[in-house]
Parts: C-alpha cells; structure tokens; sequence
C-alpha cells in the first residue's frame, strides 16, 4: 500500500504553527517514514504533483494570493485541517479588521518616525507587481470546507502528532485536556 | 450569513519574494529587484492596546524567532516602566531573558543550517530539487538529520523552561522576568543523558563549523566569489566591543573597517537611521541619516556581527573568530557566503553562553522585577538570528501605545539582498535570452544566504519560493521561471 500524502502550506501565518510540527522533534524522523510529503515549504515543492489525502493549513486569508492557494489545498487534499488561531479565527493579522487599511499603510509608510521625514513624495507601495490585500482577514472555514480545527497559537507539537496519528490510523482521535490550548 | 471576498482575477502563485530583472536593446540588466509581498499593518493595529500586552503580541509576526521580538519589546517596556536599559534589570531577570535568547539564537542557527544549507552542500547546488531538502537528508544522511533535530530540540527546550513555551511564550514581562530556572531544570540541560546535554551541544556546534570549512576548502571559488560586495555593517556590541547578542551600542563600520557609527546609545536611533520608501515592495530600506539613501545602507546579520565586533567573549567561539578574522588580514569581510561560517561560530558562542549561564547561581534567585518611574517612550533593540532588531513605542497615561515603529532584521537586508541579485543577475544574466534553471538557483542562493526571514518579512520556510521575470527594453516579458 502507498504511503499517505501530507501537503501543509503557510497562509496569513507567523510560521510558528510549522515550527510546532517540527517540534515533534524526533517523531519527525518517523513521520517521513509513515506519510509522503508533497507541496510544502518543508520540502520545497511548490506546486501539488498529486492528490493528497491530508493539507495543513497555517493562517487566515489576507490577500487574493492566500484565496488562491486555500482553494488549490481544498481542490487537491481529502481531508483539510486548519491549525492554529490564525487559520481558526484569523489571529493577530485579523486585529486589523475594522481599521481601514489607508490608515494601517499610513502608519507604516508616511506617519512613522523612520520615514516621516524621509518619504517626501509620500510613496505608498503599489506596485503591479505586489498582490491585493482582501478587506480584512478571514479565518479559513469562510473561505472553504475545513474538516478539522487544531486550536492553539500555536497548537502543541503532541496535539498536531496525536491528530496525525489517529487520521493516519483511522483510530478515533483522543484529546486530553493537557495537549489543548487556546493561546 | 454568508460573507462576500471580493477577489481580483488571480494569476499570482505562492510566490512571497518575487524577483524582476530588465534588459535594454543590448540584453544588459538595467534594473533588478526584489519585491516583498506581505503586509500586516502591526504598527497600526497595536495602537490602543495596553503596553504589557506588547512582548506576547508582537512576537507572532514571526514564529521562527518569536523570542527576539518578546524580547525586544520587553525591553522597550523596561524602559517605559523605569527599570531602565540593558543592564537595569535584576541579575536573575537579566540572564534569564539571556538564557532565552542563546537558546533561540542556537535553534535558529541550528535550522537554518541542518535544514536550510546542509541539503544544498551535502547533494550539490544543482542536485534535483525533489531531493535536496531536509527530508532528503534524513533518507540519505540520517545521522546528520538526526543531529539537526536534536539541537534544535535543545534550542526550543532552553526557550520552553525560560520563556514557558517554546513558540510564544510569556517570560519576559516589563521590568523582569516571571520565573526563575529550578535546580532540576538545570541539571536537565547541563547533566542530562546523550546527546541531550550542553557539553555535547558545544562538540556538535564545533564539528558543524569544522564542516563548514572543509566544504569551503573544496569550493574556494564559489565560496568566495559568489555574490560578493562592498558594503557598510551595523550591529550591536557590548560597550567593550565584544560581541553581545542581547544588548549593546550600536556600531557601524564601511567597507574598509572604518567606524562609521560610533557606538550610540539605542534610545538614539532615530538620530541616525531612517527608511525609504519605494513603491514596489512592502519591506522599507533603512539606511544611516548621516550618509544618505545611496550610501547609507548597511548589512547585518551574523557576517556584519563578525565584521563589526572586536571580539568573541567565549574561548572556543574566540578562537574561530580569530581564524575568521584572519582569512581577510583582519578586514571586513563582504563575502556573502561567509555568512554561512559566520552563522556557525555564533551557533558554538551560543551553546557555549547557554553553558556559562547554566551554571550561573543567580538563576535560582527570586528577585525578578524592578519598576520605577513610567515613562512615555522606550526603545528596546538586540541582535536577533537574522541582525539587528529595532523596537520602539510610545504610551499614552492611560497605559495605552499610541506609537509603534519596527524595523526587523530581514527589513535592514533589504538593500543588501537587492545588491546580492543585482550581482548574480549582472554576471549571469546579461546579454542571455533565456531564464535556465542554473541561473534561477543562483539568484536563490544569494538571497538564502541571508536567510531572510521567512515570515517577518516573507513567509516560506527557510527556501522562500522565488519568481523571476525577465522583460525586454520594451516591457515584454520575455521568459519567467519559478522555482
Ligand atoms: S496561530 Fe499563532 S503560531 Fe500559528 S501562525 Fe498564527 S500566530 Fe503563528
């Protein structure tokens, strides 16, 4: 029987919820024997070459390119799981929802004490070649199907191995209160 | 309810750095760049919030090295509460946030090295990409993979016993520190059984730095050649001129060693350094106020950290410093894949700071906080793995930030990694009508020499996925690649 496929991919995320799956430390030297890799930033391969059966996805949507690659993950994974706050809920990026976003590029651009003097044309990044930011961020179940929610910022390395394990198995995933978290 | 996402036809990939390069008539490069797709609106949104909540927010812009902007901000903090600067904190709240910070700094390196560099030298640069990656490493040189992980385990166990958790934590508060390190947790790291000990810490770190130059001794020319340039170099040092990576003045030298910046004090910084703004990229450009946007730019990062420092306060580290030093007669050193080696003797000055302060008693004291008169303004900087971080904030009297201003390690590379395109494009690319892969993974390399952080500024992990495009004198594109 072929191994099973994991793709995991890092939207409007800080990465620290790829970090927490690395940090199963030595059951990932067990996991690569147990699954395939595809597209991940883990590997290195950029674009789905098959169909998978498991996609992780870090981080919310806050740009058209995060749109993008969520629907690529739910049109090429079985099963899609969003880990951490951001894919859950939207995370810190989401703190700007509901600030206008001239006034987020303002601060960050015009007002600042590092640029305030030394940006006299008042140059605002937008160029074509930068992609659109969404109104806000989204939390990815809004977006599309999301099978199963790893809460947790970021999720406990046991909780993300446990889930693996009993998806992989097609054992009933069991969650002790230690390994859940909601910071 | 269903909720409306207004998006825009989407051509674009995953692609979070992205590079353009045009040619005139002749199909000489006359402009590259590299464009910085993210935008988060931090300094923005943190405005209201109250200044504690600062140190456990700002550090999930970045989960590859949260503990440098806890920290940070930490320190900005001290200052807004009045327990001063640097060395103003308890001895425990000192060295503990110290013990935190080698601890990120040698898991940082660590990941950077095993699971970032060591696939491109242990298959080749041009090796197939489908296995020049960690989990080809693992398949192939299992022992290696295996002492990647454990040091980076190591790492993020320091963080996890000082920091409370290993990605996000709440150690570090205003003023201090909330935990002390136990006996038991001590005697863990510094007696705990094969390999997980910091003895054995130090010996891997020395064998990684041993690679290193012996891969340097079989590709001298690429190593030394590839992507080289001027350039100036900024980065903290300890009042003495030792390197210290938790706090210092900040120094700048030019091309030739000369100081440019004369160690000032951090809450200075906006005397000296400002950034410019250009339309194509979300990342700013800093650059030093006194030499101006042409000429003020500077790197950093553990290569200008080497360049700038005087010397190395750990015996083994010293010792590779010195050889370091020596292979450019004791001048700067603008190599840019030396900042590979660069990267690795600050990984064995790491672990041999972890073991000093690990058997340092004031570890187990209770004292862990000072407060004193709240001020409105604070500025809190360190060398995080990637340079140079800057911090600043102002508070309102009702405990609330009414100004933030970042400038992360990645974002003070900018120019440099502009520069280090611009040197492979021109000597690579001019003159050809067609992208090849080779070229593509030269430009790769360059940028990934300084490991340009990933999700501060860009996202993916280590090997951010790159798109090039080539466009003639009239704006055609003529070829584009991705990798
Ligand atoms: S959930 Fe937390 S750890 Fe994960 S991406 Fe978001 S901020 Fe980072």
């Amino acid at each position: 029987m072929s191994k099973p496929i994991i793709a995991t991919t890092s939207l409007a995320g800080c990465f620290g919820c790829h970090m927490s799956l690395l940090d199963i430390d030595e059951r990932i030297l067990e996991l690569i024997e147990l699954v395939e890799f595809n597209k991940s930033p883990i590997d290195d391969i950029k674009e789905f070459t098959k169909q998978c059966d498991i996609g992780l996805i870090e981080g919310g949507c806050c740009n058209s390119e995060n749109v993008h690659v969520l629907k690529d993950f739910r049109k090429n994974c079985k099963i899609l799981i969003s880990f951490g706050e951001c894919a859950l809920m939207g995370g810190l990026p989401a703190f700007r929802n509901g600030i206008p976003i001239k006034e987020c590029l303002d601060e960050a651009y015009l007002n600042g004490p590092t640029v305030v003097n030394s940006n006299p044309d008042k140059i605002l990044p937008n160029d074509d070649e930068i992609p659109m930011m969404l109104d806000k961020v989204y939390p990815c179940h809004e977006v599309v199907k999301i099978d199963y929610f790893l809460p947790g910022c970021p999720p406990r390395a046991d909780l993300i191995w446990d889930a693996l394990v009993a998806i992989l198995t097609g054992n009933e995933l069991k969650l002790p209160y230690e390994v859940v978290k909601f910071d | 309810m269903t909720k409306k996402i207004t998006i825009e036809p989407v051509t674009r990939v995953e692609g979070h750095g992205k590079v353009t390069i045009y040619l005139d008539d002749n199909g000489n490069v006359v402009q590259s760049r590299l464009h910085i797709v993210e935008f988060r609106g931090f300094e923005r949104f943190v405005q209201g919030r109250p200044y504690w909540e600062a140190p456990v927010l700002v550090q999930r812009l970045c989960g590859i090295c949260p503990v440098s902007h806890h920290l940070a901000a930490a320190k900005a903090m001290d200052v807004i509460v009045g327990a001063g600067t640097g060395d103003g904190l308890t001895l425990t709240g000192e060295k503990m946030r110290r013990l935190m910070h080698y601890g990120q700094i040698f898991q940082s390196h660590v990941l950077h090295f095993f699971h970032l560099a060591s696939p491109d030298l242990l298959f080749g640069i041009d090796a197939d990409p489908a296995i020049r990656n960690i989990i080809g490493v693992a398949m192939k040189f299992k022992d290696i993979a295996v002492q990647g992980v454990m040091m980076r385990k190591f790492g993020q166990e320091i963080i996890e016993v000082t920091a409370g958790k290993k990605i996000h934590g709440t150690g570090a508060i205003p003023g201090g520190i909330n935990k002390n390190l136990s006996i038991e947790e001590r005697d863990r790291f510094l007696y705990g059984p094969d390999p997980m000990n910091v003895d054995k810490m130090i010996s891997w770190s020395l064998d990684a730095v041993n690679f290193f130059k012996d891969y340097h001794k079989k590709h001298r020319e690429l190593i030394d050649t590839f992507a080289a340039f001027p350039s100036n170099h900024l980065s903290l040092v300890r009042k003495d001129g030792a390197m210290d990576l938790y706090d210092g003045v900040i120094r700048a030298i030019d091309t030739d060693g000369k100081k440019i910046l004369h160690d000032v004090d951090p809450q200075d910084y906006l005397k000296y350094i400002a950034e410019e703004v250009k339309n194509w990229s979300y990342m700013k450009f800093p650059y030093l106020v006194e030499y101006g946007k042409k000429d003020g730019w500077y790197r950093v990062g553990p290569l200008a950290r080497l360049n700038t420092a005087d010397f190395i306060p750990s015996p083994l580290a010293q010792k590779e410093f010195e050889e370091f030093k020596a292979y450019t007669n004791g001048k700067p050193n603008n190599m840019s894949m030396h900042m590979h080696w660069a990267r690795l003797i600050e990984t064995l000055h790491a672990a041999e700071m972890m073991k000093e302060l690990l058997n340092d008693p004031d570890l187990q004291k209770d004292d862990l906080v000072i407060k004193g008169t709240r001020v409105n303004e604070g500025v809190g900087m360190l060398e995080a793995p990637r340079g140079t971080l800057f911090h600043h904030y102002r508070v309102n009297e009702n405990d609330q930030i009414t100004m933030a201003n970042l400038i992360v390690s990645t974002t003070n590379n900018n120019e440099p990694m502009n520069i280090a395109v611009r040197c492979v494009a021109d000597s690579m690319i001019s003159g050809q009508k067609e992208i090849t892969e080779g070229m593509l993974n030269a430009v790769e390399v360059a940028i990934r020499a300084y490991d340009p952080c990933l999700s501060c500024a860009t996202h993916a992990l280590g090997k951010m996925p790159l798109e090039v495009s080539l466009y003639d004198s009239k704006n055609n594109l003529i070829d584009k690649k991705r990798t």
